[in-house]
């Protein structure tokens, strides 16, 4: 019905007005909306304001469509007449719109907004404003009115910016700690599903593993291949050019296989898996989560984390390391492309000369940093999806947490292999 | 049904729920019968989805005991909760059902973890239990292929899957159209008659609540707590607090003048 109303009626508004004396007559026709709300506020306003007058009087007589956001501005021109001592009076409503004006309450109208300011914002910080909701430092339930100020972006209520500083510090260390002390909780539990496993081999879901090995693994393949074999051209393109102004070649094959598998290898295999796999593993724990799925699981007597948790972390940790060794074979032969092409090399001295620096020690290392990395990627994407309590905002802020907090410890942990396997060896 | 005749399955003594410091309830005490239906009813926020969760031990209780068949699942130890969660089972409000299975995966998944049942038995229950829910065919479909109401019996069938004794269901017919809400009561009905289990519901579905419950309880959020408990009839005819008249009357209260929608 109502949008028959609409149809009828005509698209555009018009605002049309007469003076007689120090009487100003508005007469309104057309759809008052909050589509065009800004523009016939500011026309009506324009219209009282250029004129000396003692009294308005608007007729509606030719409107055909109004919402209460319209009536609402009509109702807060009306106030601002009556402060300028000038009398506005609304004529001939008709039903529908006496009905919209009945619902807008005087103590909406109590603080006014600035006229600059944009309307709804305004009608929105308004009520917040009128109705004494909890202002930023206070928390709670209340704290929805709150977030959706913040959301859309609207003035808050006034705090001073030291304090502001200060709380924002503190609420940062408090994460953090939090953040740091539940990781330790998480890793506690998985390494008691993991105890438990070894003492029930038969409730390790071998399913699962197979599944997140292929998903983890066999389908990101091509990518660590292309990854793996641009990075090794880059390597072997670049330090050809260096190289070839002392005329040490030669080095080239050494140089790309002892970076690809000391430290490009393993690391952007764990920076790719990070970004595939560990976002996957938060953004489907945490969907179930919000599904009520987690708690199903606890109810039907399962540990969602040796369940969920565990085949994620055993079959990254299984599909890593294999993926490394991949990565770092095309590395070599990413390099060994330029070492042919650019260097004149044949294929035989490119492999002499990459396996004359490469010691089993280093091979090694690479496949325990691999493992390493694997588990950091697995548990910080089950445990952030672990953490997501309701929504999709959760699982998306979650889901990007995961990566983020996973290729700072990689790199984390890197630095300190780097500096562990310098002493060893 | 004549709850004195019945012995009590499940005991809930002097049960207290916070949130912080925001008391959500304190001092609940009831009983859950074995083979009745007991609804749970109340307002939105009075406390009544945080009662169930504790009583399938999803949550901890701030105090107080919750006894099945003497055992205190409070403080059990996890392999007796574990004991208690096998004799339980829950029909969450999304169904719950694990998106990434097939129906008959999601019913197979209790049935191979606690029996030693070869597989040609656990497909024969399964084709049962779904058949019980009328979802028979729809074994190898995933969730995400089945109807509002074809997830929530899918759900009934799983929470069946190991014959409980307790059923308990959260907001049973919450975002059902009311012929799949009527089809859903009669199943209730016809399982509790079948297998004669007990089964505790939430939900504040008055038409749901009048077919159906043998027993209500009703929670408010201002007592913080049991306002009224008996039969769904004895409420509404009987009742004289203003709370529990508005609530089966449906009828919103009485206030001394009209309040805009949005003052506060």
């Amino acid at each position: 019905m109502k949008s028959q109303a609409r149809k009828n009626c005509t698209e555009d508004y018009n605002i049309s007005s007469i003076r007689k004396d120090l009487a100003l007559f508005i007469n309104l026709s057309g759809q008052f909306s909050l589509q065009n709300l800004t523009i016939f506020r500011s026309e009506i306003n324009r219209e009282i304001s250029e004129q000396k007058i003692e009294s308005v009087t608007i007729d509606f007589s030719g409107v055909c469509y109004l919402d209460s956001a319209a009536a609402l501005a009509l109702v807060q021109i009306e106030k601002e007449t009556a402060r300028k001592n000038i009398q506005c009076r609304f004529v001939n409503l008709n039903n529908k719109s006496k009905g919209i004006f009945s619902v807008i309450h005087e103590d909406v109208l109590i603080n006014l907004p600035p006229q600059s300011e944009k309307s709804q914002d305004g009608f929105l910080y308004n009520l917040v404003e009128r109705r004494r909701l909890p202002s930023v430092s206070e928390k709670s339930q209340d704290g929805f009115v709150f977030r959706l100020i913040e959301r859309r972006g609207l003035p808050a209520p006034s705090r001073k910016s030291y304090k502001d500083f200060i709380w924002q510090l503190g609420q940062s260390s408090m994460q953090i700690a939090n953040d740091f002390a539940n990781f330790v909780t998480f890793v506690g539990e998985l390494l008691i599903a993991f105890l438990y496993i070894i003492r029930h081999p038969k409730t390790l879901r071998g399913k699962d593993i197979l599944f997140y090995i292929h998903r983890a693994g066999v389908d990101g393949l091509p990518i660590v291949a292309i990854i793996g074999l641009l990075t090794g051209l880059i390597i072997a393109f670049m330090s050809f050019l260096q190289l070839k102004m002392v005329g040490a070649n030669i080095y080239v094959p050494s140089l790309v296989s002892f970076a690809m598998i000391k430290e490009l290898g393993p690391l952007m295999t764990a920076i790719l898996v990070a970004g595939r796999s560990g976002s996957a593993y938060a953004a489907e724990i945490g969907t179930m989560m919000v599904n009520e799925e987690v708690d199903a699981l606890h109810t039907m007597g399962f540990e969602p984390i040796r369940f969920l948790a565990v085949p994620k972390v055993l079959a990254t940790v299984i599909v890593v390391p294999i993926l490394t060794v991949y990565a770092d074979l095309f590395g070599i032969v990413g390099g060994m492309i330029i070492g042919i092409t650019s260097l004149d090399l044949t294929i035989k001295t490119y492999v002499t000369q990459s396996m004359k620096t490469i010691q089993v020690f280093d091979i090694v290392t690479s496949i325990i940093k691999a493992a390493v990395f694997a588990g950091l990627i697995s548990a910080i994407g089950c445990q952030r999806g672990f953490q997501v309590r309701s929504g999709a905002q959760d699982v998306g802020k979650f889901t990007t947490s995961a990566v983020v907090v996973a290729i700072f410890m990689i790199v984390v942990a890197d630095s300190i292999f780097a500096i562990m396997f310098y002493y060893i060896k | 049904m004549n709850t004195e005749e019945k012995t009590p399955i499940i005991v809930v003594k002097d049960l207290a729920a916070r949130f912080g410091n925001n008391i959500v309830f304190e001092n609940v005490n009831f009983q859950v019968y074995e083979g009745e239906i007991l609804v749970i009813v109340g307002a939105s926020g009075c406390g009544k989805s945080t009662l169930l969760k504790i009583m399938i031990g999803l949550q901890k209780p701030y105090s107080g005991q919750i006894l099945y068949q003497g055992i205190d699942i409070v403080s059990a130890e996890e392999k007796e909760l574990n004991q208690y969660r096998q004799n339980i089972g829950v029909l969450f409000q999304s169904s719950a059902l694990f998106g990434s299975m097939t129906i008959k995966e999601n019913l197979e998944l209790p049935l191979q973890e606690y029996t030693n049942l070869d597989q040609a038995t656990i497909d024969a229950i399964i084709r049962m239990k779904l058949g019980m829910v009328n979802l028979a065919g729809y074994e190898n479909h995933h969730p995400a292929e089945l109807s509002g109401g074809m997830k929530k019996r899918a759900g009934i069938a799983r929470a069946m899957a190991l014959d409980p004794r307790v059923l308990f269901f959260d907001e049973l017919s919450a975002g059902l159209d009311p012929v799949t809400a009527a089809e859903l009561d009669d199943l209730i009905i016809n399982t509790e008659e079948a297998l004669g289990t007990t089964m505790v519901i939430v939900t504040h579905e008055l038409e749901s609540i009048y077919k159906i419950a043998h027993r209500v309880l009703m929670l408010d959020k201002e007592a913080r707590g049991i306002i009224a408990e008996g039969t769904p009839l004895e409420l509404k005819e009987r009742a004289t607090d203003p709370r529990v008249k508005n609530f089966f009357l449906r009828q919103k209260p009485e206030t001394s003048e009209e309040q805009r929608f949005y003052v506060t």
